[in-house]
């Protein structure tokens, strides 16, 4: 295992470390929970101010970008990549909640992201002549609306389904995709397949200050990601930080013994899908508001998956991580595109292949860095540590199903018979 | 002595298979109740009965004049009764002091409101649980570990971590499934000594125990569980001493000499 991509990821590791802060071997009293904390000491000491300063730093980059500070993506085509990144960063923060944290697959992530889009979409509109009109409300009254529904749908679709483990609430849950699909498809209120057009943009007028968000990727849609992805990062941050999101790690590593340490399994594990959803919810608006048309195409199954492997490659449980993610998936692509510029490598065209450079990088990663680039401190521990050597049983169902079948109890005939 | 615990007629069948059959016994307040029988006898299924991992077929379990029968596993460790498994169960990628801060958040109510806006009470709860988590530590001996993770813990040393954990809920009944499992006899020795200080501090102890010197010896009162029928019941000297229990255990033919089932039993 001394290829050059590990041996990279092992230089990159050690140089990651002092950032990291190593927890101390020998315990002191106070820096228990740090030990799984994100982020320099540095950056810890700042307290909320670091918020701001993330703030004021993301704010900078349209201008640099105006200025041409980002080499390949430029001018209107790098604002609207940076749009979509940064949607992608709410809706890799969201599923890196449900899958990260509580350790639930969820493979329809994006049903959620739907139900926000067609929410806002179906209030705002003012409808062709002759379509549905459902109401005509402003944009920002939507908002709400949105981020509810979503919630909603996380705790409709949560709680019949979370009884289920892996592989099967993996496949409900991309059912659960599919049939949003057919219902927007099938649905009159929403258009069907037509879709719905002339979705309003959102504008803004504090005093004399008026800005009306147009078509026009401005630097301004990012402005208004801006604070949904600050609040989206506190939000994660702060459950992981507290006994809800104890309770999602101690269901992800042992749902039997969470459950017989008094850890409401259900209710939990709808609690995560709904955050999840929270986060689309708002995506959803935005993503609404700026495209302005929607139809079912918007939203594909590829589109879960693809969350999905934002989540997994940029680091399952982190926050740095879904931002990473998020800049692999939505803006690295874009880069290629831009970079290819018809030059080809030995007749491969960067343009057209770009995909299946990612599905490369993907398989890499998954191999060298099986909790994902910037996982988690813990994450990557649970990935890497083989579970059965240690004597402590890991996240498996053979041996779920022995501890709470009769194991000890019936003799091997028929005792798994419940 | 009032009964803290009441198990009534409980019958476990797993289809055609009876686990539990009729099973009925009461464990009193403050007392250490030892639970053995063969390998297969339904000790383990009678745990998981009684903290509702699976309801039982037929009869009641009656929890401080309260019935528990089919309530959710985190309803019945509210209301104040823990266990531990017989193969290790802990958080393995939490540290120690994490593993019974699970625990004692049972006693806590912060959910995500307080945890967002970091309320006052996220705050008191969050210093309180890990002040008494670390306590626990101390409490069965472990707290040097404190921020070691559970599965680099020795084998022994994870067991005291199951305990330091479930005694985080809080309980006032701690069931302990073989807690000696594994352990060689200096650590079981402690382990004797950390269970009478559990009881000693009021809290009621149900043990399953192989080891019939530490069950022997702990115990104030015993029950036999054989083929998951309740073949007796008394205190440690009568059950020893009881023929149906010493043929349980050897078989038809062994010499009821009574000091057979003082060896370890297996």
């Amino acid at each position: 295992m001394s290829s050059p991509v590990y041996r990279f990821f092992e230089w990159l590791d050690a140089r990651l470390e002092p950032v990291r802060e190593r927890a101390p071997r020998v315990p002191v009293p106070e820096p228990v929970r740090q030990r799984w904390q994100q982020g320099g000491r540095l950056w810890r000491r700042l307290g909320p101010l670091r918020y701001l300063v993330a703030a004021g730093l993301m704010a900078l980059i349209p201008p640099l970008m105006e200025r041409g500070w980002f080499p390949i993506l430029n001018g209107t085509y790098g604002q609207t990549v940076l749009f979509n990144t940064g949607y992608w960063i709410l809706l890799t923060l969201g599923l890196g909640v449900v899958v990260g944290l509580a350790g639930l697959l969820d493979l329809g992530y994006v049903a959620f992201f739907l139900l926000g889009s067609y929410t806002t979409a179906l209030m705002t509109h003012s409808g062709a002549p002759g379509q549905f009109h459902f109401v005509e409300w402003p944009t920002w009254a939507a908002l709400p609306f949105a981020l509810i529904v979503a919630m909603v749908a996380g705790v409709a679709i949560g709680l019949p389904t979370l009884r289920l483990r892996g592989d099967y609430l993996a496949i409900v849950t991309l059912g659960f995709h599919e049939i949003m699909l057919e219902v927007m498809n099938n649905l009159g209120i929403t258009n069907g397949p037509r879709g719905i057009p002339a979705i309003p943009t959102p504008s803004i007028s504090i005093g004399s200050f008026h800005y009306d968000f147009g078509l026009n990727p401005a630097p301004y849609w990012w402005f208004l990601l801006i604070p949904a992805i600050i609040l989206a990062v506190i939000m994660v941050q702060r459950l992981d930080g507290s006994r809800v999101g104890r309770y999602w790690t101690a269901i992800r590593e042992d749902e039997v013994a969470a459950s017989a340490m008094g850890v409401p399994i259900v209710k939990m594990k709808v609690l995560a899908f709904v955050i999840g959803a929270s986060t689309s919810g708002i995506a959803g608006w935005i993503y609404a508001t700026n495209v302005t048309f929607i139809d079912p195409t918007s939203f594909p199954l590829l589109l879960s998956v693809l969350v999905l492997c934002s989540v997994v490659i940029g680091g399952l449980g982190s926050i740095g991580g879904a931002v990473l993610g998020a800049i692999l998936v939505q803006a690295v692509p874009e880069a290629v595109r831009q970079l290819s510029g018809g030059n080809t490598l030995f007749g491969f065209d960067p343009l057209t292949g770009r995909i299946a450079i990612f599905g490369a990088v993907l398989i890499i990663v998954m191999i060298y860095r099986p909790g994902g680039l910037l996982a988690a401190r813990r994450r990557r521990t649970e990935m890497v540590t083989p579970g059965p050597e240690s004597g402590v049983v890991v996240d498996d169902a053979s041996a779920t199903e022995q501890e709470v079948a009769p194991a000890d109890d019936v003799h091997s005939a028929g005792g798994r018979s419940t | 002595m009032t009964a803290l615990l009441e198990v009534e007629d409980v019958t476990m069948e797993f289809g055609g298979l009876r686990a539990l059959s009729e099973v009925t016994f009461a464990i009193d307040k403050g007392e250490i109740f030892g639970l053995i029988g063969p390998n297969g006898a339904g000790k383990t299924t009678l745990f998981n009965s009684i903290t509702g991992v699976y309801p039982p077929t037929r009869g009641r379990i009656v929890f401080a004049g309260r019935p528990i029968t089919g309530l959710r596993p985190d309803r019945i460790v509210q209301l104040g009764i823990c266990r531990t498994f017989q193969q290790i169960r802990l958080f393995p990628f939490m540290t120690a002091l994490e593993n019974v801060m699970v625990g004692v958040d049972a006693r806590h109510r912060t959910s995500v409101p307080g945890a967002l806006l970091h309320l006052p009470r996220f705050k008191r709860e969050e210093a309180e649980g890990e002040a008494r988590a670390l306590e626990l530590l101390h409490y069965v001996g472990i707290g040097r570990f404190a921020n070691e993770l559970a599965a680099n813990l020795s084998y022994g040393d994870q067991r005291r971590l199951e305990i330091a954990r479930a005694l985080g809920t809080g309980p006032s009944l701690l069931l302990l499934d073989e807690p000696a499992a594994g352990m060689n006899p200096a650590e079981k020795n402690a382990l004797r000594d950390l269970i009478r200080k559990i009881r000693d501090s009021g809290i009621t102890v149900l043990l399953i125990e192989h080891d019939m010197r530490v069950v022997m010896g702990l115990s104030d009162r015993v029950a036999v569980l054989d083929h998951g029928v309740l073949i007796a019941e008394g205190r440690p000297e009568s059950v020893q001493r009881d023929p149906k229990v010493i043929q349980a255990y050897l078989g038809t033919g062994a010499a009821g000499d009574g000091e057979a089932a003082t060896g370890e039993a297996g």
